[in-house]
């Protein structure tokens, strides 16, 4: 030892706080909005916000709505959705919208304020145990236990969400952690040995999708959200008019292909178009791309493209051979896999079956009745919503009839112009994903095609779509009532209404105009095309409600775990009565 | 064409390594997937592997073709999983530890050591009643010992859960498969 004590070597970089290291993290990122909802916890992030302008924080009425701003917010621009809350309530709040970001394959950050490392364990005031709650419904997640970590954690949990299959991923920050002391360093570059997703198709595999697409007499598409999420819509189109194949799509993979195309067969499954089930039903080869299998597309398994050879593409190895057995797998990301399809498909003509899918369509269209003197048909109200703004709008639905009219009738053109909950049917999520999509897009008008079912569950957001001027439009297709449970009652329990009515519903004008908002409301059909372009017109937040025939149920129909070709075509209800007996009521 | 996944191949056993990021929370991540997804598990066993960054998990499941190509995927998907695969019988030694506690009053001590030593176990503790003993082995030696000792009265058993490796010089890399 010496006497002289040697100055220590001077660090690389400065230290700075943990809050100060997610900020940047979050900066680094490219993050334009944070959806969050403060506590204790968060004191020292949320003091930042105020000394930034760059990024934006957005204070959500309810930390559930602030996982679904942040998920419509990644669907409508593509990138990740951030939201951020404080420990406990906060935290647990969120778990459904993290669900449904999970079961749609949505790439959104949740940062979740936790109690000090020391509490841990203890029962400590607002501690919950979010990591533990969330394994089965995130991608992946994090507890930061040291300020050191934070970063890289971060830039994980960026990458992890938005690569591969998407999803949530969870990072839960003691607050110990966020008040220490540690060098910010984003330079290095991701690379998590267990985590190394395929996007490149396998050579061969390739190849025979090639040869079964020449060797198919009738193919037929049937394309999921993967096509969106990987962007692959484009080669999507140029597949289906060099080869000449009809195209269907998923609830999550509207947008994905035209609607308007010649070769569109609409959705399939459960309230899909009965062409594109019947087509579905005689195809030779199913090309499945970026899609599940979901049970509310196949029905009945065993009969479900029973003639046809499936080619299933999916950049998730569990997705494949889940729930059918598939011949041709191929993993990998859809659009990478479909560029290099296409350079083996040529020019392929089918006029046979072209023929036999325009007399599909012409034999069973979609189709609604909307006599003079009637009340307003939720269809007839999409159709004249898709009419009066079409292109203009990304539309987001919420769960129930509305929803499966939304998809039915509005014609969709671009991708991420549409978006709804498919795999968990989350009532609530609608409004709160328009907020985000108003945000990610403002060149375009964000309407949210609700139900008043599911608009009453997240109103409050109401407030913070007025306190940000966020112009996102409510567009509610007014049943008094959960029309979709309704309809079960009516095909499957003898019409007896059990817990369905909302007759006490607020008046959606006194509504907004309380927070501050505008309000509309119509039940005359002559009303409803003035009242849209007002919608339109009227800038920042308004509520258009169309009172609607609550009598109106969604056809056609596949009975839950039905086939296909037991589809109910249309209203029969005037003909004869279904059978009122449990016992047809489906599985679920 | 039969379009449901399932194929009718027997409830097999099958015995699946997994090469796991050796960090807190991995092995709830592990069990979790089991749970959530209703798979089962006959045992599981964890420790830290020649890596001390990794532990390797044995897990004894069962489960028809389509069941095991879930667990193997869904394992894989998981980002702290590093590598996994299903150890494929009779290409593998396979060992399980179990302690045995064996009622032997003195009359009987003789005959209960007789089998200890015949399937080449270990007494490790001994009082006035009982005996303890340690077996290790594969399943077949494991059920024959305790069938054998049954009618002593065992009091008492606990089992680490199958470890097993592959025979020959291959291992389990570390890569991702
Ligand atoms: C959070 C949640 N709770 C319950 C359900 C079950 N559910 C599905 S549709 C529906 C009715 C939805 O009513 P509304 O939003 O008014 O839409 P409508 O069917 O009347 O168009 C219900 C209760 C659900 N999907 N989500
Ligand atoms: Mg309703």
């Amino acid at each position: 030892m010496t006497t002289k004590s040697k100055r220590p070597t001077p660090l690389k970089k400065k230290k700075i706080s943990g809050a100060e290291i997610i900020y940047r993290a979050l900066e680094q990122e490219g993050v334009e909005y944070i959806f969050g909802h403060p506590g204790a916890v968060l004191l020292g992030l949320l003091d930042l916000f105020l000394q930034r302008s760059k990024m934006k924080h957005i204070l959500t009425r309810h930390e559930q709505c602030a996982a679904h701003m942040a998920e419509g917010y990644a669907r409508a621009s593509g990138g990740v959705g951030v939201c951020l809350v404080t420990s406990g309530p906060g935290a647990t709040n969120l778990i459904t919208g993290i669900t449904d970001a999970y079961m749609d394959s949505i790439p959104i950050v949740c940062l979740t304020g936790q109690v000090g490392t020391s509490m841990i364990g203890n029962d400590a005031f607002q501690e919950a145990d979010i990591v533990g709650m969330t394994h089965t419904v995130t991608k992946h997640n994090y507890l930061v236990k040291r300020t050191e970590d934070l970063a890289k954690t971060l830039k994980e949990a960026f990458h992890i969400a938005r690569t591969g299959r998407p999803g949530p991923v969870l990072v839960d920050l003691p607050k110990d952690v966020m008040l220490g002391e540690a060098s910010f360093d984003y330079s290095d570059e991701v690379d998590i040995r267990g985590y190394k997703p395929r996007t490149k198709g396998h050579t061969r595999q390739i190849q025979r999708v090639a040869e079964a697409i020449k060797e198919s007499k009738q193919p037929v598409l049937y394309v999921g959200g993967g096509v969106i999420h990987s962007e692959a819509h484009k080669e999507l189109l140029k597949l289906a008019e060099t080869a000449n194949i009809p195209v269907t799509w998923t609830l999550l993979g509207a947008g994905a292909f035209p609607s308007r195309h010649e070769l569109s067969l609409g959705m399939l499954g459960m309230h899909g178009t009965a062409y594109a089930n019947k087509a579905v039903d005689e195809c030779d080869l199913l090309l499945a791309v970026g899609s599940r299998f979901d049970d509310r597309v196949t029905g009945k398994l065993s009969e479900f493209a029973q003639k046809a050879k499936i080619v299933h593409i999916d950049i998730d190895p569990t997705a494949i051979g889940k729930n059918v057995s598939v011949d041709i797998p191929v993993v990998g990301d859809a659009r990478q896999v479909l560029l290099e399809v296409n350079k083996l498909v040529k020019k392929q003509k089918r006029s046979l079956w072209q023929k036999r899918i325009d007399r599909l369509k012409d034999d069973f269209p979609l189709s609604f009745d909307a006599p003079d003197g009637s009340p307003i048909k939720p269809q007839e109200a999409i159709v004249a919503l898709s009419e009066e703004v079409g292109d203009k709008a990304i539309v987001t639905t919420e769960v129930g009839q509305h929803q499966m009219w939304a998809a039915q009738f509005y014609q969709v053109s671009f991708p991420r112009q549409f978006i709804s909950s498919g795999g968990l049917g989350t009532m609530g999520f609608g409004f709160p994903a328009a907020i985000g999509a108003a945000l990610a897009r403002p060149d375009k008008l964000a309407i949210d095609i609700a139900g008043d079912g599911s608009f009453q569950m997240v109103l409050q957001e109401l407030a913070t779509a007025v306190q940000y001027q966020i112009p996102v439009k409510v567009f509610i297709l007014n049943n008094y009532g959960l029309g979709m449970v309704r309809q079960w009652q009516d095909l499957f329990m003898d019409r007896r209404f059990s817990e369905v009515g909302m007759e006490v519903a607020p008046d959606y004008v006194k509504l907004a105009d309380a927070y501050g908002a505008k309000g509309i409301h119509v039940s005359d059909r002559a009303d409803l095309r003035p009242a849209i372009r007002e919608m339109v017109e009227t800038p920042g937040p308004v509520i258009l409600d169309v009172v609607v025939d609550q009598d109106e149920l969604v056809f056609p129909m596949v009975p839950a775990g039905g086939a296909s070709k037991n589809m109910i075509l249309q209203d029969q209800r005037k003909k004869k009565p279904l059978k009122g007996k449990l016992s047809a009521l489906p599985d679920n | 064409m039969a379009r449901n996944a399932e194929d009718n191949s027997q409830n097999m056993t099958h015995i699946i390594a997994v090469l796991v990021e050796n960090k807190f929370g991995v092995l709830a991540k592990v069990a979790s997937l089991f749970s959530a997804r209703g798979y089962n598990i006959d045992s599981l066993c964890v420790a830290i592997t020649q890596d001390p960054s990794i532990s390797r998990i044995t897990i004894v499941t069962r489960g028809d073709a389509q069941i095991l190509e879930q667990i193997r995927k869904q394992l894989s998907k998981l980002i702290d999983t590093i590598r996994v695969m299903e150890l494929p019988a009779g290409e593998i030694a396979e060992r399980e530890l179990v302690l045995i506690k064996v009622t032997a009053p003195k009359e009987k001590r003789a005959e209960v050591l007789q089998i200890v030593e015949i399937f080449r176990a270990r007494t490790i503790d001994i009082s006035a009643e009982a005996l303890t003993i340690e077996v290790t082995g594969d399943e077949g030696k494991i059920r024959a010992i305790l069938e054998l000792l049954r009618p002593f009265g065992i009091k008492e058993i606990v089992r680490s859960g199958k470890v097993a490796l592959t025979r020959g010089a291959k291992t389990l890399k570390s890569v991702k498969n």
